[in-house]
């Protein structure tokens, strides 16, 4: 059995209030990432989906602070790396994708040199090579022009076309992993599925590992393998993703699948009212209690 | 950008055309003349013959329409008029003003520059530290201080106690002259500035595009130097810009308390004797330093933000 890539036990994560309290957001979080495997996390919003990944980057800021757990990549404990081997690791075998291309990017700087300061930081290339470098990486994101476009701003640039940016600087030191927070949501649906084509397929052909936030479980079920889903701070389900869809174990996946409208679900007499995930929650604060975690080993058995 | 230059620069002439002709009208309905004004000491009465003969030489009595058209054909030539109390040109007398008001202003701001812009971004990189709190309450005391005041206690340390300046006066023009009066003038600027920069750098690095920075796996120095200056310079270069051009008009208490030869001064004491040309020919001359000062800044922009072209 191959080690896992990102392997992220019971992690603790809170708002240091004061000296001493601790509100806790994430209670006990564990997953595991294979290296080329493309993981999902889907959840509510404040259900602790982007503080994890924050955590893992490295990023979160006061007063977020994690307070328990671990976070081992290739086997190394990210939460005990010092600051300098931590910024070697962050971009260059982690990289992220953020929600927001339009203020992602620095307005005042051409989006050459922004793919271009991946290649002079982590690969300690010149700025010619690296300006000729980011050119390709443009092309390799399928953006037209990439020659000119390098020089444009990225008030220039579409929304779109920002994301593929987006895209080009996360993959650009070629990570192990790339974390991607709901890159899709701020896009139009043509678009979206354009930039999780790329992603998906860039992925595959490099063998990057993707871990995918997002609240779009139609999103998640084109792209990841496996899901887990997030809820109140913790990890309540996770299973395959074609097994998730087919049989939810936990009460509220049950919830989130049945407030997702399907073309064609309309009943014989009329309309069919979407499930709210309250009426079938008797009581919220028990819902975390009850966790339904497949088995890595027993799926992989199962599979051929 | 050569464009976006020349159209900047030529849009200052209308401006200026508009500005006399404003500062002409507003002149012509002020109360009271120049010839009643020079014989009242309050006590006797203006000789009518006098002031009847002082209209004369000045042209005063001829109707406004005429006057109006005298002035605008003599500034079309860069001729101010002369004025009523010297008789000399008003462009000689602003000459001589000029740049000593310059250097004061100049001299002000960079000091401010200097001081201000570097505490401002400390300041905000380290937001709650002992220097935040310190630069902080240091704006504020400079900022709500009288500047009659400040520079009375400058002047009385380091020109009376210590001996180590001039106390006043433009001497032969030399640096020693110009740092208490430059330095007192500064105090303002440099607090402003100080906070303008806090809040421009703290601004910018709230912004997602530092967290894509910090995603990237870039040092903080990095950070700051690649992506938080530039952008935090646009709040920066608003504000000197706006602090510049008000500098000559605020350094009119200063200019008296130092016996500094500046513009300022000219323009109080030349209201105060209602010298209409000379007044009118100062405002001129500090509208378009104004308005200089306006562009350079307007260029800047656009030098350092590629979006501001565009429009």
């Amino acid at each position: 059995m191959t080690a896992p890539l990102l392997d992220i036990s019971e992690l603790h994560l809170g708002v240091a209030v004061g000296r001493s309290v601790n509100r806790p957001l994430l209670k006990g979080v564990s997953f595991q990432i294979m290296p080329g495997e493309a993981y999902g996390l889907v959840g509510e919003s404040g259900s602790g989906k982007s503080v994890t990944t924050l955590a893992v980057m490295g990023l979160l800021k006061k007063p977020l602070a994690v307070s328990g757990g671990e976070i081992l990549f290739k086997g190394q404990n990210l939460l005990e790396l010092p600051k300098r081997e931590m910024r070697r690791l962050r971009g260059n075998r982690i990289a992220m994708i953020f929600q927001e291309p339009m203020t992602a990017l620095n307005p005042l700087s051409t989006i050459g040199r922004q793919i271009a300061e991946m290649f002079v930081l982590h690969q300690g290339k010149s700025w010619d090579e690296a300006q000729k470098l980011a050119v390709e990486a443009l092309a390799s994101v399928r953006v037209p022009n990439p020659d000119r476009r390098a020089r444009n701003y990225p008030h220039q640039m579409s929304g779109g076309l920002r994301q593929r940016v987006m895209i080009a600087m996360a993959l650009a030191c070629n990570p192990d992993l790339l974390i991607a927070d709901e890159p899709t949501t701020a896009l139009d649906v043509t678009v979206q599925a354009e930039v999780l084509r790329l992603i998906k397929e860039l992925c595959a052909e490099r063998g990057t590992a993707v871990l995918f936030i997002s609240h779009d479980l139609g999103v998640i079920a084109s792209i990841c393998q496996r899901v887990g889903v997030m809820y109140a701070g913790c990890l309540v389900e996770e299973n395959e993703t074609s097994a998730l869809f087919a049989t939810p174990r936990h009460e509220y996946t049950r919830g989130l699948l049945g407030a997702l409208p399907r073309f064609g679900s309309r009943s014989l007499h009329g309309r069919k009212r979407l499930v709210d995930i309250d009426s079938i929650i008797a009581d919220r604060s028990k819902l975390t209690e009850t966790r339904f975690i497949a088995s890595r080993s027993a799926e992989e058995g199962g599979q051929p | 950008m050569l464009r976006f230059t020349l159209r900047r620069v030529l849009q200052i002439i209308p401006t200026v055309v508009v500005v006399a002709l404003l500062i002409f009208v507003i002149f012509s309905v002020v109360p009271g003349t120049f010839a009643a004004s020079l014989f009242a000491d309050g006590r006797r009465a203006a000789d009518p013959q006098m002031i009847a003969r002082l209209n004369e030489e000045f042209g005063l009595n001829k109707p406004l329409m005429e006057r109006f058209v005298t002035y605008v054909t003599d500034l079309a030539q860069f001729d101010l008029g002369t004025s009523f109390r010297t008789r000399q040109p008003v462009i000689d007398l602003i000459n001589d003003r000029m740049w000593a008001s310059l250097q004061l202003a100049i001299a002000a701001m960079v000091f401010a520059l200097v001081i201000s812009v570097p505490l401002g971004f400390v300041a905000a990189l380290r937001p709650g530290s002992v220097l935040d709190t310190v630069t902080m309450i240091g704006a504020v005391s400079g900022l709500s201080m009288p500047q009659f005041w400040l520079g009375l206690l400058m002047m009385y340390l380091f020109a009376l106690q210590l001996n180590w300046l001039p106390s006043f006066g433009y001497g032969d023009g030399s640096f020693r002259n110009l740092i208490l009066p430059a330095v007192t003038l500064g105090v303002t600027p440099l607090a402003l500035l100080a906070r303008t920069t806090r809040a421009g750098v703290l601004d910018v690095l709230n912004a997602d595009f530092i967290r894509t920075a910090h995603s990237k796996g870039m040092s903080e120095a990095k950070v700051v130097r690649w992506h938080v200056a530039r952008n935090a310079l646009v709040l920066i270069v608003t504000t000197v810009g706006l602090q510049f051009g008000s500098l000559i008009g605020q350094a009119v208490v200063i200019e008296k308390l130092f016996a500094w030869p500046g513009i300022g001064s000219l323009l109080v004491d030349s209201v105060a004797s209602r010298d209409i040309p000379v007044v009118q020919g100062t405002i001129l001359v500090i509208v378009l330093w104004f308005l200089v000062i306006n562009t350079a800044v307007d260029l800047i922009y656009a030098a350092i933000d590629p979006r501001i072209k565009q429009e």
